[in-house]
């Protein structure tokens, strides 16, 4: 959840990669969730190139199948489309109608930190308990092929 | 997700054995490794990392069993040499030479040697051609080594302990070059590495060694998600370990940590207990430390019935 500035004007791409190793998250997850930021963030916008796999990897120092791995999700969300030969570019928003819904999603997450306060639970008791819940919601709903459920 | 067809082998090892004197280094090694993966080999010191690299290359005999590389050359074989690069771990390269020379002499030691390849890779790097290597820089050195190999177009590259004696940032560039050379050329890399805090970025298949034997061998997808930490109180935790495989169990008076391997059953967690994701260092720790534990594929499942230290 921290919010770095995601961007630098690079020759092909609006966007550039970064990495948070201390973070937990997947490496493909972050940067599915980067694209996603910058469209939030207007970075983005339809038709705009997303960084060639290969620069990815040149500037991240990792595995051509990650940043794969992470387009494919892109695409599979709507979000991103494959042109053979050209590159991957966005293709979708995460803008107008989402935004009236995150923002009542906001609402419930403010209730929820509400009643967590009231229950004791301080700052850090709630992104250890929500990173938790999120990761078990990713392993139910998981993008990995959904064999293996573990019920918890 | 893996889905791509994944017919061909890099790396085929079976019953494989080496005997040094009275010492085994390696011993009834089974692997089948696809290709198209970026493996790390990982274990502690004197755990035949090294030993399996070189049989790999062919620059030792079996003892016992055979492996094979690239869909089913006998390793050390002409045709496996062609398409099969190797970095040894001191980086054997002529600290007398220049780098020049350096690339005049493996022009001249492989065929199908691309020169314009590997002097452009060099000017990229900055690396002036008339510089001695023994005046380099040991991440220069890494590079230049890592041009020579990738410069005889291999379809597989092995690397014994790439990053050992770099620096961080000579050690993301070597990654850095190592990973584009996957995303252009796509081949297989198999690398040792002590370093495993940054594997995760990296490697997509792991295998680890302990004692010359193959402790965990698998997709790193696959084994993180057939991976779980159990947090709970320590009074449960023998009722707990004993219905699944602990890899590693830490008790303190009050709570205990689990690593299970769930191998994606599923698992009903008791109450009073919490499941964590593991990252693959955590899993990788645990199994150095935990030396009877295994997660290897197939049908044979060594591990105790809640092994415990």
């Amino acid at each position: 959840m921290t919010i770095d500035k995601p961007i630098s004007g690079d020759e092909g791409s609006p966007i550039e990669f970064r990495l948070d190793p201390g973070s937990g998250v997947p490496t493909y997850l972050q940067l599915v969730q980067q694209v996603e930021h910058a469209l939030r963030l207007g970075f983005l916008q339809p038709g705009d190139r997303l960084p060639k796999v290969k620069e990815v990897v040149a500037g991240l120092a990792i595995n051509p199948n990650t940043v794969l791995k992470a387009y494919r999700e892109l695409e599979r969300k709507g979000l991103a489309v494959g042109r053979p030969g050209q590159g991957t570019f966005v293709d979708g928003t995460l803008g107008t109608t989402p935004l009236r819904e995150q923002q009542a999603l906001r609402r419930a997450l403010t209730a929820w930190m509400r009643s967590a306060d009231q229950a004791g639970l301080d700052e850090d008791g709630m992104v250890a308990l929500f990173t938790n819940a999120l990761h078990d919601f990713r392993k139910t709903t998981g993008t990995t092929g959904g064999s293996e459920v573990i019920a918890s | 997700m893996t889905g791509m067809p994944e017919q061909s082998l890099a790396l085929e090892a079976s019953g494989l054995g080496k005997r040094y004197g009275s010492t085994w280094a390696l011993r009834d090694c089974g692997l089948s490794i696809p290709e198209g993966h970026v493996v790390a080999l990982v274990g502690p010191n004197g755990s035949g990392k090294t030993t399996l690299l070189h049989l790999a290359v062919g620059l030792a005999t079996p003892t016992t069993g055979r492996v094979r590389v690239q869909g089913g050359l006998d390793a050390g074989s002409l045709e496996a040499l062609e398409c099969v690069a190797f970095v040894a771990q001191d980086t054997a390269l002529y600290p007398s030479l220049s780098v020049a020379d350096m690339l005049h002499l493996a022009r001249n030691l492989n065929t199908g040697f691309d020169s314009a390849r590997a002097e452009a890779r060099i000017a990229e790097l900055d690396i002036p051609p008339t510089r001695k290597v023994g005046k380099l820089s040991g991440g220069q050195r890494a590079q230049v080594a890592l041009t020579l190999a990738l410069a005889k177009r291999p379809r597989q590259l092995i690397l014994d302990e790439p990053l050992s004696s770099l620096d961080p940032l000579a050690r993301h560039d070597f990654m850095a070059a190592l990973m584009t050379a996957v995303a252009e050329d796509g081949i297989s890399v198999i690398f040792s590495s002590h370093v495993v805090a940054e594997l995760e970025r990296v490697c997509d298949y792991l295998v680890v060694l302990a004692s010359g034997q193959v402790q965990v061998a698998g997709e790193v997808d696959d084994l993180l998600t057939s991976h779980q930490l159990y947090t709970g109180p320590a009074a449960q935790a023998d009722r707990l370990a004993a219905t699944l495989p602990v890899v590693r169990d830490r008790r303190a008076e009050a709570q205990a940590h689990l690593l299970v391997r769930t191998s994606g059953r599923r698992t009903e967690v008791p109450t009073g207990w919490e499941t964590h994701q593991v990252g693959l260092e955590e899993m990788v720790l645990a199994y150095l430390r935990a030396p009877a534990a295994s997660a290897l594929p197939g049908p044979r499942e060594l591990i105790g019935k809640g092994a415990r230290p």
